[in-house]
């Protein structure tokens, strides 16, 4: 399949699931669109009390993974509007996260599936305990279907402590009256960062 | 879920599920929506090719079940993590039990796990005092009205928003709306509080690869990532059975397996789990990982010859979704654990006779869920092997008995026949049907009116309207059946008209019999075998090219199964028999010739009923309705067409109102199709058909085929 093909592909496959695909040229490009989907989000729904909760944690953007320097400029950016960033301790959070931002290792067009290395807690985490799911990938990175990368996600799970998830659009249930509902337990949308490269 | 019960208490249970009206109407949309959607989702792929593919793959994988359970044990215990073999289920419950007490875990979150439902894990650890929470939704909903799942994929599927509202309220003290969007995020919010208190997470897996000692997990609400990632304790409880050689392989089977079950492409997630992953909470900051693998009588399956295949199931639920039986009861009534026609075969071995013995008798035979499993499982066969296991253990109940025996003997059998046709005549009054029913009938059967046996069978008649061909090239033998041959010779007769031709000759051996198929459909192999090479014998002597049936019952028996079943006492010749079995409108097809059928000049409104086991039996599907059209009728795709119409011989007999209600359905569907004739090219189907379209006073005839296409002559 060529690569212009693939991309499509993924896109009409992602979209189809409800996942928004946004393309981007930068990771800087893809923060910023990211500070904006949070300003933009309705307040967060906290499912558990925190009591001792700092009010400065109005909007929270969990992002684990990235390296210090992309951190620290996704930092400046939320602070700006007045929007938390972190990048551990997540636990902290039972209650919910606003915005769980991850960089994606794999998508697969097939299915408009996202491949993502959770074996750190915090990027679990990230991606369960948050409202909105915005997932950054690379079009480099995207594969025809699961079976044809299967090489690479033999090596992905044959690390010890491996924890490798596909991820294809919001957590959804239909288990009431077989009525489609999104979010049960994990994000209510899901927000895919496509980046060329 | 089921106690252990008597016939008579399992039917008033269904019974009562017939009578529950949201049941019946959710089931209903469920089984339309899904045959929609399972097309749509596989529309222009290979499926065929797909499932032999998982057919494969399973088969290899339990070939090598205990290397690989020694390969995934080997690496899994490389990465620090404990494996454990459970042989029943009792050693599961207390493996997992004394995991929980060694690590002081008194909250357990859980994960949709059929197979920790087959062992009843969780009375086990509550009776321990430990408090286990379900955290899928439907399982929730399930576990928190104390009941079992009534489907392998969707568990609370049998209740309404309504129903869920209440016990909602219930549960959180707070009054809730029954507006479904709202009701998901009170599950979210109260299951969040024990996501985070829980000790351990129990989970299942759909795949364990031995190759990287991974354990794959598939869910749409994401719970089984949460229910992996918060506690400090995992539990995996697997069958041996989900034992696969790499990745790759469960790759394959993904491919399918959420296609089949809920007509999606992929799940929200699949997670792959090598571990122990990381967990900020414990000293080492790594979660303790145990993988329990339960035996519970898999082994044996495993290396016994006719029943490893039940162990390809990938547990999708499609056997389910497409079981008529499935739509009218919904799956409490057709499951102990395991729902659906592989619960049918599975409860006997993992829940025991007692608890399998009635259930296992409710299928129609109709093949619906063979078509559609994703390892292409023999479902059907294996639910009358089950059913022949228990009655060989049990003792075979006096009717079957008496049904073998004189079924072995033709001439007694004729001969019977014969005597009822005239000790009828107290219940037909000189009409074609049986005017009140028999005693030995209960009410319950007055949904149909029943056809007399006819006073002249067709053996009786053959002399007189056989034809004699001068030169021919085909060689034909007719095969009758009992019914045709005894209740409907008309259907024989108009048939015969339509395949004569110049070049045919059509010869009816005297001394055949019935098919076989009603002995084993009530557990009498041996009868069946019997009347198998009875029927053989007779065909032996002329070299025939077909043997022509119009009855798509005793085709698809003696095409299909004959050959299995006298397997080592006359295979090669049971081979070539089965080998020239063919049915009516293949036969019209493929040697007659459409330009032999007259068109009609009164032209009718005709709907088509393809009976299961012509249309899945044999894979005929065009052909009768090719026939339909060139008689010049104008033939309409009805929405059930290829739907059960409920007689599976045996089954109406047992479970009448079950029957009915199947029936009811299929009669409303071609009443609101407009047509005016039903046609269909089975003797038992016209029999349910007609008898209820005449009860009911239906405006529609109903025919055999062959009766449409030889009144144009």
């Amino acid at each position: 399949m060529k690569k212009i093909d693939i991309k499509e592909e993924f896109v009409e496959k992602a979209s189809l699931v409800s996942a928004i695909v946004h393309e981007v040229k930068s990771i800087d490009e893809a923060f910023s669109k990211t500070i904006d989907i949070c300003k933009a989000k309705k307040p967060r729904e906290d499912l558990v009390s925190l009591g001792t909760m700092d009010p400065l944690f109005d909007k929270i953007v969990a992002a684990p993974g990235l390296d210090d320097s992309s951190f620290s400029l996704f930092d400046n950016l939320g602070k700006k509007s007045k929007i938390s960033l972190v990048n551990k301790g997540l636990r902290c959070f039972p209650g919910g996260i606003d915005i769980g931002f991850t960089l994606c290792d794999y998508g697969i067009a097939q299915t408009g599936t996202l491949v993502l290395n959770s074996d750190s807690e915090d990027m679990r985490l990230a991606t369960m305990l948050c409202e909105i799911h915005v997932a950054m990938l690379h079009v480099s990175r995207l594969r025809e279907t699961a079976n044809a990368m299967s090489e690479e996600l033999t090596k992905l799970t044959a690390q010890p402590s491996s924890y490798t998830a596909f991820i294809t659009g919001a957590s959804r249930t239909a288990d009431i009256e077989r009525v489609l509902a999104i979010g049960v337990h994990g994000p209510l949308e899901l927000h895919i960062m496509l980046m060329e490269g | 879920m089921a106690k252990s019960e008597n016939l008579t208490e399992y039917k008033k249970r269904i019974h009562n599920a017939l009578d529950n009206e949201f049941l019946r109407a959710a089931m209903d949309k469920f089984a339309v929506a899904y045959r929609t959607g399972r097309a749509n989702v596989f529309s222009g792929m290979d499926v065929d090719s797909m499932i032999q593919m998982v057919a494969q793959i399973k088969s290899n994988a339990l070939k090598h079940v205990d290397e690989l359970y020694e390969e995934f044990k080997l690496n899994a215990e490389k990465c620090g993590i404990h494996v454990h073999l459970a042989n029943t289920a009792q050693d599961a419950n207390q493996i997992i039990a004394k995991i929980a007490q060694d690590n002081n875990c008194k909250t357990i979150i859980k994960s949709k796990s059929m197979t920790a439902e087959e062992i009843h894990l969780n009375p086990f650890l509550e009776n321990l005092n430990m408090e286990v929470t379900e955290t899928d939704l439907g399982e929730w909903i399930v576990q928190l009205r104390k009941e079992g799942p009534s489907h392998m994929v969707m568990p609370a599927i049998h209740l309404s928003r309504f129903q869920v509202a209440d016990l909602f309220s219930d549960v959180t003290g707070r009054e809730q709306t029954s507006e479904i969007e709202r009701l998901v995020k009170v599950a979210r919010e109260e299951l969040r509080e024990k996501f985070i208190k829980a000790d351990m997470g129990i989970t299942g897996a759909n795949y364990a690869i031995a190759k990287t000692g991974t354990l794959g997990i598939i869910t749409n609400e994401g719970n089984a990532r949460l229910v992996t990632t918060l506690p400090r304790v995992h539990v995996a409880l697997v069958g041996i059975d989900k034992l696969l050689p790499s990745i790759a392989d469960a790759l394959s089977i993904n491919e399918i397996l959420p296609k089949n079950a809920t007509g999606q492409n992929i799940t929200s997630y699949v997670t792959w789990i090598t571990g122990p992953s990381e967990c900020t909470i414990t000293p080492d900051k790594k979660r303790k990982m145990h993988i329990v693998f339960l035996d519970n009588g898999r082994k044996n399956m495993a290396s016994d010859p006719v029943f490893s295949e039940v162990l390809h199931c990938v547990r999708c639920g499609a056997c389910a979704n497409v079981c008529p039986v499935y739509r009218m009861v919904g799956g409490h009534q057709l499951g102990y654990v395991y729902i659906g026609a592989i619960g049918l075969i599975t409860t006997y071995f993992f829940h025991g006779r007692e608890n399998a013995k009635n259930l296992v008798q409710n299928c129609t035979n109709c093949g619906a869920c063979k078509t559609v499993c994703a390892a292409g499982i023999n479902l059907p066969k294996l639910i009358k092997d089950v059913y022949t296991k228990i009655i060989d253990e049990d003792g075979h109940p006096i009717k079957s008995l008496m049904l073998g025996k004189v079924l072995k003997s033709r001439k007694l059998f004729h001969r019977l026949l014969r005597a009822a046709s005239i000790a009828q005549k107290a219940v037909t009054g000189g009409t074609s049907y049986l005017r009140h029913l028999p005693m030995i009938f209960s009410k319950d059967h007055n949904f149909r009116v029943l056809p007399a046996i006819s006073s002249k069978p067709f053996r009786d008649r053959w002399e007189k309207i056989r034809s004699s061909t001068k030169s021919p090239t085909i060689k034909v033998g007719l095969f009758s059946g009992c019914v045709q041959d005894f209740v409907y010779p008309e259907q024989l007769e108009a048939g015969l008209k339509a395949m004569t031709k110049d070049n045919i000759s059509i010869e009816f051996p005297m001394d055949q019999t019935c098919c076989g198929l009603p002995a084993l459909m009530m557990g009498e192999k041996d009868a069946a075998k019997d009347v198998a090479i009875q029927n053989i014998n007779a065909f032996k002597s002329s070299d025939f090219d077909y043997i022509v049936t119009l009855c798509a019952s005793c085709a698809s028996h003696l095409k299909n199964t004959i050959p299995g079943l006298v397997e080592n006492i006359s295979e090669q010749q049971a081979v070539a028999f089965a080998g020239k079995i063919i049915s009516f409108s293949e036969f019209m097809n493929k040697v007659v010739g459409l330009d032999k059928i007259n068109t009609t000049e009164t032209i009718k409104k005709i709907a088509w009923h393809s009976p299961c086991h012509l249309c899945r039996g044999l894979g005929v599907k065009e052909e009768p309705i090719n026939l339909i059209e060139k008689s010049g009728h104008k033939y309409i795709k009805t929405e059930e067409e290829e739907t059960c119409c409920g007689f599976g011989g045996s089954f109406s007999i047992n479970f009448p109102l079950v029957s009915k209600e199947i029936l009811n359905k299929k009669l409303e569907d071609v009443e609101q199709s407009g047509a005016q004739i039903l046609v269909t090219e089975c003797p038992g189907c016209v029999m349910q058909l007609k008898g209820g379209a005449l009860k009911q006073n239906k405006t529609f005839d109903v025919l055999h085929l062959s009766e449409l296409i030889s009144d144009k002559k």
